[in-house]
Order: structure tokens, then C-alpha cells, then sequence
């Protein structure tokens, strides 16, 4: 247990650094995807084998690769990885790195003040996850439905095509 | 299981598969020969079959070219995320009550999961080659098969509802008295036309449509690169038929008479006979065509069948 979570914690630190620094927007990306993966691996071995499946299928397998497509389709030239890298100057990231590293030395301490051992690790199946998302929390179920039915009709309304009846040559230009 | 048949299964699957990979070229061929009433290959070895030898000899020789205007770290990537996700997917397969490389609680969870990852083969393909019919592939590809894996999803939720388990060994062990076919006919369908979109095979091909975008998102690649996006497509209609067999043909089941394995063979090479016979028989579909009758049909209908599924699942 322990070994396992210490190189799925190490890579998922490890490639979310690079995403933050690297200039290429696909590749950074890409190292989402595997910062998702590896937390994936995190809620396996706590526990939760649901979730970290859904954590696959909708994160990494889902909303990235929607993410990748319209990245895809900007046409990103090697001028936008110049700009990127004007942006990323050491002036502009240093003081937020440095309190970063403060807040992180204070979460550490912390840590380490109260540490509870990690034992007695309770698996969540997929059964006690539905009975409690459709039970206690059926409210904040029912309101994500909403959020994702009102995008759903926001998009259709934005995609909508009016079907034309005249041929485009006898179309008036003006307009 | 002891630690000496768990590797053994472990190696026996892999060379099974890689080798009924490299098989389904031959038989690819000569089954579409025969429906086309053709001879196809039949000059090296008995049956021509030594055709799978030359080819994989030709492609090993191939001269492996990756394009100066090719994004290259991604380029040489792409192709192995669809055989490695390909490959993980088949832990979960119960071959036999004894064969079975990982006892997943989520085993269904995860074969989605790893189709899932696999579109990125394609998306990341198309875009490293940077090449206008690669990324139209791309785009198609990424949007076929999210929009497939949704009612993929949906589909085999009715058999879960029915077995109570995501375990596909539960589920094959649940089929005892009956198979999921005949309660989830609907299902079934569903399940096989995502199925053969998700493995981008014809007549469901539009990332690759040769005849409107060169080859499609591997329109770049040469030698083994191109080898391995072929491996996949195979291991993928062989993992699709293995799905089917296990969710709705009872798995491994069958009169005593054979052993678990061969019926478990048997069945899974059956499907892949249909996915052959598709590609020889049927023309392939427009793009918008696909998108609407995907979201227009068989959404609603993966739809009423789980709800169909759950309310008599409910009222028994």
C-alpha cells in the first residue's frame, strides 16, 4: 500500500508540474491526463474502486479529450509557443511559487502534528455510492441535472442550423 | 490460484492474442475473398496463410519515417496507447472459470474506462501529424467514438441491473440459468453497433475513409507505426466480441461436451466472423448520418431499455 501510493502521489505531483510549465498547450494536456491517472490509482488503493474508475471514464477519458478536440482545432502554430514562453517569465511565477512552497511546508507540519495511520481502509462499492448519491445528496443530483440540461439546450440553440429552402446562388448579397 | 498458473495465464493470453491478432489479417482476407467470391491470398503456405509472415516482414522493412513538420514525442506515442489500452482491457475478460488474469469488482467499469483511453490513439495521431486529412480524421474519430461510448455505457447498464455486479465473472456465473440475450435484445444491438464504432471498423470507418481522406488519422504513418494502429484495430474487434460474448452469450458457458475455453473461443470467433462480414457487405454511412442516428436512435433507446430493464427488474 504504502510504496504504491508514494509513486502514484510522486507522478501525480510530478506531471502537474509539467503542465504547468510546458509551452506546447497539447503537452500540457497530455500531463493532465496522466496527473488524472495516477490520482485515478490514488482513489483505488484508498478505497474507492468507483471512483476511480468514473475519475477514468469521465475526467481523463471524457472531458479531456473534448478539451484536446478544440485545442485541435485552433491551429496552435510554433508562435504560440514563443508568446507562451514570453508569458512564463521567472519575474511573474517566482512569488507565487515561493508562498506555494511556504503553504506547502505549513500542509507538511501539519501532516505530521496529527497523523492518523492509514489503517482499517473501508472499500466503497459501487452499490453504497448510488444509495447514497440517491439518497441524502438526491438534491445535488437533481440540480447537476438541471446545470447540464440548461447547457445541453444552450447548445443546441447555439448550433441550431436554419434550413435553407433557396439555392445559395439565389440568394440576394445584400445583407 | 497459485503464483506459477497466475503467470502462465498471464503469458497465455498474450500469445494467444497477439498471435489471433496477427491471424484475423489472413482470415480478414480470405473470409471477404470468399464473400466476394475471390480466391485472396492463397499462394504462400497452406491456404495462403503464411501471408500474415510476408506482411509483418514487409512492415518490419518498411522504412520508418517520421514526418520534420510531426509533433515526434507525440507521433511515436499515439500508436501505443491504442494496443496498450487494448491489452489492458483483456485482464477483465473471464475466458474460463479458472483463466481469468484480474478479478476486478469494477471489471465492466474498466473496460470502459480503457476504451475510453483509447480515442486518444487517434486524436493524438491526427493531431502529431499535422496534416489536414490526419486532423479531419482526428476530429471525426473523437467525436464518433465519444459519442458511441455514451451509449455503450448505457447499454450494458441493463446487465448490470440484472446480474447486480460489475464483476464480469459474476456476470458470466450469473447467466447460469438463462443468457442476457433474450432479456437484452435491445441492449445487445446497442452494445454491437457501439461496439464497431468504437473500433472504428467499416462500415462505421469515417476516420479513415479512404476513399474521402487519404488513410485518415494514420495518413502519416509508415512501417511498424502503421502496424501497430493495425494490431490494435484487430485486438479491438477481437475484445469487442469477447465483451459480447461475455455480457450476453454467457461467457464461457455451454454443454459439457467441450471445455469452457473452446466454447468461450468458439463464440468470440463467431462475432468476429460478423464484424468481417459487415465490412464485406455494408457501404459506409455519412458523417452527420452516423452522428444522428447515434443520438437520435439509439440514445433514447439505450434509454428506454434501462428503464424498461430497471422497472421490471423492480417490480420481479
Amino acid at each position: 500500500m504504502g510504496v504504491t501510493f508514494y509513486i502514484a502521489a510522486a507522478i501525480a505531483v510530478l506531471s502537474t508540474i509539467m503542465v504547468l510549465t510546458r509551452f506546447n498547450i497539447m503537452h500540457a494536456l497530455l500531463w493532465l491526463v496522466v496527473s488524472l491517472l495516477s490520482v485515478a490509482v490514488i482513489f483505488y488503493l484508498y478505497g474507492a474502486p468507483f471512483m476511480a474508475s468514473l475519475e477514468i471514464i469521465v475526467y481523463a477519458g471524457a472531458i479531456m479529450v473534448l478539451i484536446i478536440f478544440f485545442v485541435m482545432m485552433l491551429n496552435l502554430g510554433p508562435e504560440m509557443y514563443r508568446q507562451e514562453k514570453q508569458w512564463l517569465k521567472p519575474s511573474l511565477w517566482l512569488f507565487p511559487a515561493v508562498f506555494c512552497v511556504i503553504l506547502l511546508g505549513e500542509l507538511v507540519y501539519l501532516i505530521a502534528q496529527n497523523r492518523t495511520p492509514a489503517t482499517g481502509i473501508k472499500v466503497v462499492e459501487a452499490k453504497a455510492v448510488g444509495l447514497s448519491l440517491y439518497g441524502p445528496y438526491l438534491l445535488a443530483v437533481e440540480l447537476s441535472a438541471m446545470l447540464l440540461m440548461a447547457g445541453i439546450v444552450g447548445a443546441y440553440h447555439l448550433g441550431r442550423q436554419k434550413k435553407k429552402t433557396v439555392h445559395r446562388f439565389l440568394e440576394s448579397n445584400v445583407s | 490460484m497459485s503464483a506459477g498458473h497466475h503467470w502462465l495465464v498471464i503469458g497465455g493470453v498474450l500469445f494467444v492474442l497477439l498471435n489471433t491478432a496477427a491471424g484475423l489479417i489472413w482470415l480478414e482476407r480470405r473470409m471477404l475473398a470468399l464473400w466476394q467470391d475471390r480466391y485472396g491470398p492463397n499462394r504462400a503456405g497452406p491456404f495462403g496463410i503464411l501471408v500474415v509472415l510476408a506482411d509483418t516482414l514487409k512492415l518490419f522493412f518498411k522504412e520508418d519515417w517520421i514526418p520534420p513538420f510531426a509533433d515526434k514525442v507525440v507521433f511515436v506515442f499515439a500508436p501505443a496507447v491504442v494496443v496498450a489500452s487494448v491489452l489492458l482491457s483483456f485482464t477483465v475478460i473471464p475466458f474460463a472459470p479458472n483463466v481469468l488474469v484480474a478479478d476486478f469488482n469494477v471489471g465492466l467499469l474498466f473496460f470502459l474506462a480503457m476504451s475510453s483511453m483509447g480515442v486518444y490513439s487517434i486524436v493524438l495521431g491526427g493531431w502529431a501529424s499535422n496534416n489536414k486529412y490526419a486532423l479531419l480524421g482526428a476530429m471525426r474519430g473523437a467525436s464518433q467514438m465519444i459519442s458511441y461510448e455514451v451509449f455503450m455505457g448505457l447499454s450494458v447498464m441493463g446487465v448490470v441491473i440484472l446480474s447486480g455486479s460489475f464483476n464480469l465473472r459474476e456476470i458470466v456465473e450469473a447467466q447460469k440459468s438463462g443468457w442476457y440475450i433474450l432479456p437484452q435484445i435491445v441492449g445487445f444491438f446497442i452494445f454491437l453497433i457501439a461496439g464497431i464504432a468504437e473500433t472504428h471498423r467499416l462500415p462505421f470507418d469515417i476516420p479513415e475513409a479512404e476513399s474521402e481522406l487519404v488513410a485518415g488519422f494514420h495518413s502519416e504513418y509508415s512501417g511498424m507505426k502503421f502496424g501497430m494502429f493495425f494490431i490494435g484495430e484487430y485486438m479491438g474487434i477481437t475484445l469487442i466480441s469477447a465483451m459480447v460474448v461475455t455480457l450476453y452469450f454467457g461467457g464461457w458457458l455451454g454443454p459439457a461436451f467441450l471445455p469452457p475455453v473452446i466454447w468461450f473461443v468458439l463464440k468470440t470467433f463467431a462475432f468476429i466472423m460478423l464484424f468481417i462480414l459487415l465490412r464485406a457487405s455494408m457501404p459506409r454511412p455519412r458523417y452527420d448520418q452516423l452522428m444522428e442516428y447515434g443520438w437520435k436512435i439509439l440514445f433514447p433507446l439505450s434509454l428506454v431499455n434501462l428503464l424498461i430493464t430497471a422497472a421490471i427488474k423492480l417490480m420481479l
